[in-house]
């Protein structure tokens, strides 16, 4: 593999950039492997890499029914941050901070990441002693957490609306300062070239048709592009994970709904933090091209369509609007919508399950993205040594079961009313 | 934007209406005894399918009656609409 350096890029300009290497391979699948991951977006080629990295297992095969970062990881808003209060989701996520910072040299590939701080708005006395409370929580984990009252905020973010007779005023807010965004084509580009370049098969345009599974075991699965036989099994394909688990008679604790997120025309830099509203769910970031990102709300009910309805749209930016009111001015350049897998409890699965040899990565809700590396990261430690890491054991399949619930945001099981 | 037929009240915009998830699940009999299993299957697992789906919707700001829509999940196509009391097709 090539790598890319200051020196490559000068020695690729005589050539007028003809004669760079392809990132990866257009591999086609082989007849059988050690282990074939199911989805190619960014946690299956993270959980690739590091079971090639980690644990030397490189007989693995990635296969993705559309194109790689087709899926949610191209779809996201590139928020990553770990300012949890539960420790299984905090500990987790700081794992993958740790894994952020040094990922653009551990890729030789400039992942983007830029540490800005992500700042979650408060509006009344009680939002500010729950903030304090998820601070201090924060701070036992050993993440970073900094408590601002009206004054502090408004330094930081002055276009916000500080406004006397507004709906729901801002009385301080909760920052992460280590939090941040990273260019999401470009971790999928990454874990990719990084994984082909130690011999994983990335196969693109393959179906699963189905699963050959006898005496509790996994043996093989029928794709698209012919039957593969492989012992273990990584199932990754949050959005599609309630159809895969259909094949597998399978009934998950996960419904797929739809999020919308979208653009605006590019503006010259005036935010340099990610900032989100307390009185809804609406968050905002600039991009490095001037484009001010936003997110907000599910549409509401189970979709698979993966385009988006304009009434939640019309409520996000609503709310958009009275927390930083220049954004009305703003013409809107695109919008878009990804499917996710919603949990009962608002938390992901990263498990075994009662078949031998088929893992289960699931359940991201609308944090997928930040949790890229360390999904990655404990997916391959689950599916190398046959048993949970302690970062993933609170992400357990049976604590529907058992009662352990994550509900961080204490919605109960219906996570998509948000 | 989706219309919904309300089975009293006529066609209305998806504006008007609130989401109750999954019509297809049924509360076990709590007359004798059940697994866990059958309550999991109630609180927790949804089939979520690809395709039609039998759900409930609230007429909330209409006559609020709880109703039976069966919608494409994927295409948002609405094929029937029901009283609550009325059974699955």
């Amino acid at each position: 593999m090539q790598k890319y350096s200051i020196f490559s890029l000068i020695k690729n300009a005589f050539s007028n950039h003809d004669k760079w290497d392809l990132a990866w391979k257009d591999s086609s699948p082989k007849k059988e492997y050690d282990v074939v991951i199911i989805g190619g977006g960014g946690h299956g080629l993270a959980t690739a890499y590091y079971l090639a990295k980690e644990h030397n297992i490189t007989n693995v095969a990635v296969i993705e029914k559309g194109w790689i970062g087709g899926g949610n990881v191209g779809r996201n808003t590139t928020i990553i941050r770990s300012n949890y209060m539960h420790d299984d989701n905090g500990l987790f996520s700081e794992f993958g901070m740790n894994l952020w910072r040094r990922m653009s040299q551990d890729l030789n590939y400039n992942v983007m990441f830029s540490p800005r701080g992500i700042i979650n708005l408060a509006h009344s006395d009680a939002q500010m002693n729950v903030y304090a409370r998820r601070g201090n929580s924060m701070r036992l984990n050993g993440i970073d957490a900094v408590l601002l009252n009206r004054e502090q905020v408004k330094e930081i973010i002055p276009m916000a609306d500080f406004s006397e007779n507004v709906r729901f005023p801002i009385f301080g807010g909760l920052m992460q300062p280590s939090a941040g965004t990273a260019r999401h084509d470009a971790v999928a580009w990454g874990y990719a070239r990084q994984a082909d370049s130690m011999g994983v098969d990335i196969i693109q345009n393959c179906e699963v048709m189905g699963f050959d599974v006898s005496a509790g075991k996994i043996n093989g699965i029928r794709t698209s592009r012919g039957d593969i036989k492989v012992k273990k099994i990584g199932l990754c394909v949050a959005g599609s994970t309630n159809i895969l688990a259909e094949k597998l008679n399978m009934t998950l604790p996960i419904e797929t709904h739809l999020l919308q997120a979208c653009v605006s025309e590019p503006v010259k830099p005036v935010l340099d933090k990610v900032v989100t509203f307390g009185a809804g769910h609406f968050y905002l970031s600039q991009s490095d091209k001037g484009e001010m990102v936003m997110g907000g709300d599910l549409d509401g009910y189970n979709s698979y369509s993966q385009r988006g309805n304009l009434p939640t749209l019309q409520h996000v930016l609503t709310e958009g609007i009275a927390m930083m009111p220049f954004l009305s001015k703003l013409k809107m350049l695109r919008t878009w919508g990804g499917i996710m897998d919603m949990s009962m409890d608002g938390s992901p699965i990263i498990d075994k399950t009662h078949i031998e040899g088929l893992y289960l990565n699931c359940g991201w809700c609308y944090g997928g993205f930040k949790a890229t590396p360390a999904s990655g990261w404990t997916f391959a430690h689950t599916i190398a040594q046959d048993r949970v890491h302690e970062l993933n054991a609170g992400y357990s399949l049976n604590r529907f079961n058992t009662g352990y619930l994550l509900d961080e945001k204490g919605l109960g099981t219906k996570t998509w009313i948000s | 934007m989706l219309h919904i037929k309300c089975p009293h009240c006529g066609m209305r915009s998806q504006n008007e209406f609130s989401y109750g998830g999954d019509a297809s699940i049924k509360r076990p009999n709590l007359n004798k005894e059940i697994s866990d299993q059958d309550w999991d299957n109630f609180v927790y697992n949804r089939k979520s399918l690809r395709g039609k789906h039998w759900e409930l919707w609230q007429h909330l700001s209409g006559c609020r009656q709880w109703i039976k829509v069966e919608r494409d999940t994927a295409t948002h196509e609405i094929y029937y609409t029901l009283k609550a009391d009325e059974d699955i097709l």
